[in-house]
């Protein structure tokens, strides 16, 4: 999705430079909520403030809004149909296979390396096997690395 | 249940997926199945995939696809007339989509201030690696007996999961592992 918004964005519209985007990107992604939303909001406030946001919100979500509201429609009359659960029964193993698959090139650029190997290990286990909700994870992994930080400005000083 | 306690209840659900939403698409999924399947149930896992299946398929981000698809499933299973669920549906979306509107109000304004704070970074250094083991969680939380009924689903795990690697179309592959489980089952 980000080569598509980065075409629209910079190449066609103008509407940031090649650097402020990366930088834009480099926001949305550490932002929580979806990228493209973050994205999309960044954007249209740069451009024209606060409304500009609203709108450009709007219209990166309202795509995705009509299509699934129709497809739950459809879909919630027609699950328990045979036919299509049979179907579904191919589709789920599949599913699973295509979060794990970008597992190893996301773990590469997201710094995961020998040394830290054991943060996502912990967390998966956490979330996987004692049900700690992904809220605590997340608010754990921020105090740590700002503690980390504390730690180490304390060593400098010493 | 009430409508109106559902809808509330829903909206906080939602919020609270996109306020701690961190990583984006997959690393959102075990915060949104945390919330919806296991502590609300408002779904099984089973649809739970399929929504995530439908979310491999069409283009838009994966917490909007769910928002929108439980906001109306959710309802209307409870009984609750179809128009109702569009009703749902929008405050789901919109309740996954208003702490982004927050944050990046506040962010955009701070903007090359925060780009290089030091303490950001340092959150961000914990923060990135953890969000690899949240994905790797939605995965071991989605292998469950009603997703892997037998040996054949492993086969099609992992005759995808090759494919995948070696950069097949995701749509390609879950079409066809649809029509595989329509010849096997």
């Amino acid at each position: 999705m980000i080569p598509l918004i980065r075409n629209e964005v910079v190449n066609k519209k103008g509407w940031l430079g090649d650097e402020e985007f990366m930088d834009m990107l480099a926001i949305a992604q550490s932002m929580p909520g979806p990228i493209a939303l973050n994205t999309a909001l960044f954007v249209g406030n740069k451009r024209l403030g606060f409304k500009g946001s609203l709108f450009s919100g709007a219209g990166v979500i309202l795509p995705s809004f009509i299509v699934i509201l129709l497809i739950a429609m459809v879909f919630t009359q027609f699950k328990d149909n045979p036919v299509v659960e049979r179907i579904f029964k191919g589709i789920r193993p599949a599913v699973v296979a295509l979060i794990v698959a970008p597992l190893l090139s996301l773990g590469k650029s997201a710094g995961v390396k020998w040394k830290n190997l054991w943060i996502p290990v912990v967390v998966a286990l956490a979330v996987w096997q004692l049900h700690i909700s992904p809220v605590y994870i997340v608010l754990a992994a921020i105090l740590l690395g700002i503690f980390y930080l504390i730690y180490l400005k304390k060593r400098v000083n010493k | 249940m009430e409508l109106w306690d559902l809808y509330l209840a829903l909206f906080v659900s939602f919020f609270k997926i996109g306020l701690f939403g961190f990583g984006g698409g997959y690393a959102m999924l075990p915060l949104i199945q945390h919330e919806i399947v296991d502590h609300h149930q408002w779904i099984s896992v089973s649809d739970f995939t399929d929504i995530v299946a439908i979310s491999q398929t069409t283009p838009g981000p994966i917490a909007f696809n769910s928002a929108t698809y439980i906001g109306y499933s959710a309802v209307t299973e409870m009984g609750f007339a179809s128009v109702y669920g569009v009703i749902g549906s929008a405050i789901c979306t919109f309740a996954v989509s208003i702490p982004s509107l927050i944050l990046m109000t506040i962010v955009t304004a701070f903007f090359f201030r925060l780009k290089d704070n030091l303490w950001i970074q340092s959150a961000l250094s914990v923060l990135k690696p953890a969000i690899i083991g949240l994905i790797a969680s939605a995965a071991l939380m989605l292998i469950t007996p009603y997703n892997f009924i037998d040996y054949k689903s492993w086969i099609i795990f992992g005759a995808v999961l090759v494919a995948s690697l070696r950069k097949a179309d995701p749509i390609l592959l879950i079409f066809l592992s649809g029509v595989i489980g329509l010849l096997l089952y």
